[in-house]
């Protein structure tokens, strides 16, 4: 019985390499988290914990040098609010046209068109919001300037509104279909089914997907970097130029920045914080999504 | 007449989420007619085959292009073997405990993980630790960080979709799990595998922030001619172009653009198709 | 004065803390058709499955007695479940063929097992045996999937053939055919036991009564009755078993 002793080792080998690769997937998280934990805690030793985070001035590349991070958080702020205040109605509007209304057939044709919202790479979205969201917002506000927070949020609104629709049709077409049988049965009209059954019942989940289009507006990089400018203020004008945490890591590594300099230390310490913002936003989100799964 | 007014709240409702579902696809309308109107002026057969330049009449796409072929290449030779097999260990071999559990949130998690910091993460180990410097390979290997939980959540609904009385048919006649696994499921799965992977695939050719964190170059003039060489790549010539203020610039990445869609779509379209034509199980 | 082939004595089996067959004992003789039955969730199906230990992958399970093949422990520490599933095939409720050629179909198993064989002879005896060689000679290299049910079941019936198995187990082989396909496989059934030890549950009386030659008939997990088949449908011992033959109840 050569033969079976050597299928049931090539067996135990073949196991042992897959379970080689899932924990890559272990390694990979836990590098990120050395290596943004090693460079912040460098970038601590040099700047004061609470200056970084309560700081309103964000200068690191100019003298006198000042690394207060709201300045950074207010951008992400405002393209966070303003992308989601878009995406979430309109998004939820089209969930529920998709769940309540449209035909089988209109389903079809229409979730591979938003599936190709989705896969548009960002740095079109950029492109799109200089060179078409922001002549029109300059024909309406003349003093828009040419890099604004509000083209950005447009079009990260865009970006993300997709993801709002398909994991909320999910979830409301996970629902029982008795649930809504019941509401109609006694003379509710679709508004009310929609309004008073169905988003109730799917809460947990609509709020999963808020959260991790949230996160993904955040992490949103190439758009902002494009279209929202790189000027770091504190400011809620969207028509504003700003900068958020992710185009200021891109405009540190456009430039020749000394490895091991504190202006190279930013970098990592934006990202730590970036990470931990969406991180523990990824992780609420599926946790929600998990949760309802297993009922 | 209460009636009345609940009719109109939901006519005007209905509307809504009509006016909105085609407000969503007038909107690509206008975003596809948009590059297309500012791009085709710029297409011709030198902005293929010539390479950047100053002035924009003569400038091209040549070097990203062949940059983007490098890295994608490579990226997909790294990941999909490994993503895969991930996948193929979480949804056959697993055990199942709260740890397994645990790990797939955090692949969920890293699924969701800002592109940048994959960027930072590439830089600090495959740039600078593994003294790969700004080449091919440490593009390659940093996409494949970022594509790795994309492509393995897409393959696992691959595997899942392969009814469990396959598996069993296998055991009945006496294999062994891997004979089930490897002979029998990942080939049903294979279609499914196939889509997901060139979907993923396809979302690593658009990407440009991790890219321009490791350093890929914007002015490229020469051909890559191994993975030690330094690169661009489509997107970050987009980027470049896009940030320049010079309009006859934007004009070219809307060039750029519409040859890095023709990409994606031609992709997304062969990934589509290998769904439709040979997933085999309709029971 | 056959010999037995299977043998429990006091079997149960536990899913958690749940008993889902009481501690059952019979002999199963080789060369006949037993016949399993009785309602549904009544541990039929479980107890088929623990021959070629199919249960191995229901993750809180225990099973504890004696349980036997040709006199070797079925659940001994030495047995590998993936040999005694040479000797003990099965046939599954629903038409599983692989998505594959008919031919890959039935050579798969023998090959992963190390058989030799010339292949070609192989796949035209096991499709004769399992009387589908005439409608499907012509097409061995199609999709298994493009036959209908009742084919593929005959196929799946072939592919357990080509491994020459001692023990057929058929798990409600019929339950998701038309009459016409039940009908082939019964006479199939009468076919077979000339050559295999056949194990069959079903929920169809008639059907166990048509085809097999000893029957067992199981009711919450207990072992209510098992003899000869004739006698079991006609005179039935146990007022349970009458009832249930008779449409009380199941």
């Amino acid at each position: 019985m050569i033969a079976m002793a050597k299928s049931k080792a090539l067996g135990t080998g073949i196991k042992l390499y897959l379970m080689a690769c899932v924990s890559l997937t272990v390694v990979v998280s836990g590098s990120v988290i050395v290596l943004l934990g090693k460079e912040s805690i460098e970038f601590f030793s040099q700047v004061p914990f609470f200056d970084f985070l309560f700081g309103s001035r964000w200068e690191p590349l100019l003298e006198p040098k000042s690394f207060g991070v709201l300045p950074l958080l207010s951008g992400t702020f405002l393209i966070v609010v303003g992308s989601i205040s878009i995406a979430l109605p309109f998004g939820l509007l089209i969930a529920i046209y998709l769940s309540e209304f449209a035909s089988h057939r209109f389903r079809s044709i229409i979730k591979p068109a938003l599936e190709i919202l989705a896969g548009i790479p960002t740095v079109v979205y950029g492109y799109f919001a200089l060179t078409f969201v922001t002549p029109i917002l300059k024909s309406i506000w003349p003093e828009t300037e040419v890099f604004n927070a509000a083209s950005a949020f447009i079009v990260v609104g865009i970006m993300i509104l997709p993801m709002v629709t398909s994991l909320s049709d999910d979830a409301f077409r996970a629902l029982p279909s008795s649930l809504k049988e019941g509401a109609y049965a006694l003379g509710a009209t679709p508004l009310e089914v929609s309004i008073q059954v169905i988003l109730p019942a799917a809460s947990l989940r609509v709020w999963a997907a808020v959260i991790l289009a949230i996160s993904r507006a955040v992490g949103e990089t190439m758009a902002v970097s494009i279209a929202a400018g790189a000027n770091p203020k504190l400011t809620l004008n969207p028509l504003e130029s700003i900068q958020t945490m992710t185009a200021y890591i891109v405009q540190v590594s456009m430039g020749d920045t000394p490895q091991g300099g504190v202006e190279y230390l930013t970098c990592f310490a934006v990202a730590g914080l970036l990470f931990v913002l969406t991180w523990s936003m990824n992780a609420l989100g599926s946790h929600f999504i998990f949760a309802k799964g297993k009922n | 007449m209460a009636f009345d007014k609940r009719k109109i709240f939901n006519t005007a409702f209905f509307w809504g989420c009509r006016i909105s579902t085609w407000g969503a696809i007038l909107i690509l309308g206008i975003l596809i007619y948009h590059i297309v109107k500012q791009g085709y002026p710029w297409i011709s057969e030198n902005f293929i085959t010539n390479f950047p330049s100053r002035f924009p009449h003569k400038a091209g796409l040549k070097s990203a292009l062949a940059g983007s072929l490098w890295v994608i290449s490579f990226t997909a030779l790294i990941v999909v073997p490994l993503g895969v097999s991930t996948s193929i260990f979480l949804e056959e071999y697993a055990p199942r405990k709260r740890y397994m559990r645990w790990i797939q949130i955090n692949i969920s998690n890293l699924a969701g993980m800002p592109s940048i910091i994959y960027g930072l993460l590439g830089l600090a180990i495959f740039v600078r630790f593994f003294n790969l410097d700004r080449s091919i390979w440490a593009g390659a290997l940093t996409l494949s960080l970022l594509v790795l939980p994309v492509i393995v959540i897409a393959s696992q609904g691959a595997i899942r979709s392969v009814p469990q009385s396959i598996r069993d048919a296998g055991y009945a006649l006496g294999a062994r799990k891997w004979q089930v696994v490897f002979q029998q499921v990942i080939p049903a799965a294979m279609p499914g595998i196939m889509t997901g992977v060139i979907l993923s695939t396809s979302r690593a050719i658009g990407e440009t922030a991790p890219l321009i964190i490791i350093g890929a170059l914007s002015y490229v003039a020469y051909l890559p001619e191994g993975p030690m060489d330094s690169f661009t790549v489509l997107p970050v010539q987009i980027y470049n172009w896009a940030s320049r203020p010079q309009e006859s610039f934007h004009g070219l990445a809307a060039a750029g653009i519409m040859v890095l869609l023709t990409i994606l779509f031609i992709m997304n379209f062969i990934a589509v198709y290998i769904r439709q034509k040979f997933t085999k199980f309709k029971y | 004065m056959s010999e037995n082939i299977i043998e429990a004595k006091d079997l149960r089996i536990f899913y958690g803390m749940n008993e889902a067959v009481k501690g059952v004992s019979f002999k199963i003789k080789k060369g006949e058709v037993t016949a399993v039955i009785g309602p549904s969730g009544c541990g039929k199906s479980t107890v088929l499955r623990s021959f070629n230990r199919m249960n191995d992958f229901i993750s809180n399970i225990k099973i504890t007695g004696g349980l036997s093949f040709e006199g070797d422990e079925i659940y001994g520490p030495k047995m590998d479940p993936a040999v005694i599933r040479r000797d003990i095939g099965m046939v599954f409720q629903r038409p599983n063929p692989f998505p594959k050629s008919i031919y890959k179909n039935i050579v798969w198993g023998p090959k992963i097992n190390g058989y030799k064989h010339n292949w070609d002879e192989l796949v035209e005896k096991a499709l004769r045996r399992a009387a589908l060689w005439d409608e499907v000679k012509d097409r061995l290299h199609d999709s298994a999937l493009d036959l209908s049910g009742g084919q593929q079941q005959r196929l799946c019936i072939a592919r357990t053939i080509a491994m020459s198995p001692k023990v057929i187990l058929m798990d409600e082989p019929c339950s998701a055919l038309d009459p016409k396909a039940t009908a082939r496989i019964e006479d199939l059934i009468g076919e077979l036991k000339k050559r295999y030890t056949i194990v069959t549950v079903t929920h169809n009386m008639q059907q166990a009564a048509r085809i097999s030659d000893e029957t067992a008939f199981f009711y919450e997990g207990e072992l209510i009755e098992f003899g000869n088949t004739n006698e079991l449908f006609t005179n039935p011992k146990e007022k349970r078993t009458e009832d249930y033959i008779t449409g009380r109840f199941g």
